[in-house]
């Protein structure tokens, strides 16, 4: 058990196990004064500026009315719907086409390590450079229907006027922006696989969509996992993509609840309806959290 | 354990049977590569370009039906650079604004990732993991569902439109990775170089100082870049907090353009591409160490 599972898993569990060797068993005075005076920063800023707006959010959208509000209007249960479609679809698309992908780069041809490097322009790009293309890419006499059009004679829809292509829309950018990462780290997950696993592999003849079936998932379903849980709390989060991407388009239907929330405070001037959008997804997210920290945990039963 | 070398003997002979078959297969794998590579290329490119051929576009000629640029003009970037049109009079100050929200992130979160990383995993003091286990609160819960409570508590102390607002939004949400890299890193180091020091008379900020930071310096390297590209592409808590046009930063200028249907949509693009600018080039001069920081804070056990 190494220390960052220590730090990852939850506090009481670490008193079991042996402590790691300290400066002192016991930190003498001055010395206990200093460490202190360290942490203190730090715990000043998570007080003040998370735990702080945390709880203030949570008192600001404590009102039960403020919830039978939300659940009676429509805007609400349609954001709903977009924030699990998007972020289901969205997920998944991302993370299944970097596992492929990674297998890819794993080849250490001098063509497909610069390939590497142009994949993942769209990480190094700020988000709403990036969304901001998307968007004027898809509007009616946009950059795609001028492809369509030229290119194979089609004359394209007004992708954001249709909720299907809108949603589908704001899910393909949002893959363009994250993939590149969720390969990295699926990159490194195989990279970490011993060598010799894949040399007997071979010998035993798993080549290929065997050697992907048997050797390759069992060894990353953890880490798959993990990015999986990662990448869904980061997507319900999410404002820029469906902030920029469809803005909402068609009327407001394929807003996501981080959306409505902003929505509420500026055009509505109701800031703590906002806030109680995204709190109502609250008890979601502590429930991946903790699957993600026992996922953490479990870490190093794979190899 | 003597199957297993057998059947490596056997394997060449194997492969020379179907010599014709595997050339098939090597012609097919090139081809493959091929196939993959134009689809990534154009997949990851497509974006870039339709911002390139909006940003060239002569003024007044935009969203025509064309796919290259007919009369390519690089007046909306000249533009930008000398603030010449209206939604832009104050580019560089707020360049600069991005710059300093940017830099002050950076030191912050190095500076009480590193001091805290050091009082928990190398003083060890006693209920250091309050403080990681509270970090990783504030990683997992996302930051936009802070940002109307942060938004009202910022107004109430008097720092709306504020950069230090922002800046202190950012330091909070970037300080726990930094937290957790620096203790995944400071593993490496042997806590005997702390213990012999000690001896030596050493004070723990001399500790701090001569020892622990100079040994830590690729993962500050590491978290210091993820700090900055955090602090250079957020978008949100800028928007949210910043409103006048000398205090905003880059992506919230931006975000001006959209408020009409009129825009100069070549500046809009122009702007894009010369704010997108920096952080693409730190990524790519950092993108071996920052892709070591990853890992050693999201892979490894």
């Amino acid at each position: 058990m190494s220390s960052t599972q220590q730090v990852l898993a939850a506090g009481p569990s670490t008193l079991n196990r042996p402590r790691r060797r300290s400066w002192h068993p016991h930190l003498p005075g001055v010395e206990l004064t200093w460490a202190i005076a360290f942490i203190v920063p730090y715990a000043a800023v998570l007080v003040a500026f998370a735990i702080y707006p945390l709880v203030y959010g949570l008192w600001m959208a404590s009102s039960p009315s403020l919830y039978l509000t939300l659940f009676a209007s429509d805007e609400y249960r349609d954001a709903v719907v977009s924030t699990m479609l998007y972020v289901g679809i969205g997920v998944n698309t991302s993370l299944f086409f970097a596992l492929l992908l990674s297998g890819f780069f794993m080849r250490r041809s001098r063509w497909v390590k610069a390939m590497l490097v142009v994949s993942m322009l769209p990480w190094a790009l700020p988000a709403q450079t990036g969304f901001i293309s998307f968007h004027w890419m898809l509007v009616y006499w946009g950059f795609l229907n001028s492809v369509l059009e030229k290119l194979f004679g089609i004359y394209g829809p007004d992708w954001l006027t249709h909720y299907w292509l809108a949603l589908g829309a704001n899910v393909v950018a949002s893959t363009w922006k994250t993939m590149p990462f969720w390969t990295l780290i699926l990159l490194a997950g195989r990279m970490a696989i011993p060598q010799d696993l894949y040399e007997a592999a071979d010998i035993d003849g798993a080549t290929g969509f065997r050697r992907f079936v048997h050797l390759v998932v069992p060894l990353l379903a953890n880490l798959y996992l993990v990015c999986t849980l990662l990448s869904a709390i980061w997507m319900i989060g999410d404002f820029n993509t469906v902030d920029l991407v469809s803005g909402g388009a068609p009327v407001g239907s394929t807003d996501v609840l981080a959306t409505l929330g902003v929505e509420y405070l500026f055009d509505h001037g109701k800031p703590e309806l906002g806030v109680a959008a995204v709190m109502a997804a609250l008890p979601v997210i502590v429930a991946l959290g903790i699957l993600l920290i026992r996922r953490l945990q479990t870490r190093d039963v794979q190899l | 354990m003597s199957t297993i070398a057998a059947d490596a003997r056997l394997a060449p002979r194997a492969s020379s049977r179907a010599h014709s078959s595997e050339r098939l297969r090597r012609y097919l794998r090139n081809l493959g590569t091929w196939v993959l590579s134009t689809v990534i290329v154009v997949w990851t490119l497509a974006p870039l370009y339709n911002m390139v051929l909006i940003s060239l576009e002569p003024e007044g000629d935009v969203f025509t039906d064309h796919i290259w640029p007919r009369v390519p003009s690089v007046e909306s970037f000249w533009g930008v650079l000398t603030q010449s049109h209206w939604y832009l009079e104050h580019f560089w100050r707020q360049f600069a604004n991005s710059l300093y929200i940017g830099l002050m992130v950076t030191f912050f979160a190095l500076l009480f990732g590193t001091l805290t990383s050091f009082a928990i995993g190398r003083m060890r003091i006693r209920h250091g993991w309050l403080v990681t286990n509270a970090a990783l609160l504030t990683y997992v819960i996302p930051a936009s569902f802070l940002a109307i409570p942060f938004y009202r508590i910022m107004q109430n102390y008097g720092l709306a439109n504020n950069p230090w607002s922002v800046i202190a939004a950012l330091v909070a949400f970037a300080t726990p990775y930094a937290i957790f890299v620096f203790q995944e890193y400071g593993r490496s180091i042997p806590i005997e170089v702390d213990e012999s020091a000690r001896i030596d008379g050493a004070s723990p900020p001399q500790i701090y100082l001569r020892i622990y930071l100079p040994l830590m310096a690729p993962a500050l390297v590491a978290v210091g870049t993820y700090a900055l590209l955090l602090a250079w592409n957020e978008y949100l808590y800028q928007f949210l907090l910043l409103s006048s046009k000398a205090n905003m930063t880059v992506p919230v200028a931006l975000a001006q353009f959209l408020s009409s249907d009129q825009s100069p949509w070549n500046y809009m693009m122009a702007t894009a591409i010369i704010y997108a600018a920096p952080p693409v080039a730190i990524y790519y001069a950092f993108r071996r160490r920052m892709t070591a920081g990853l890992t050693m804070g999201g892979v490894k056990g």
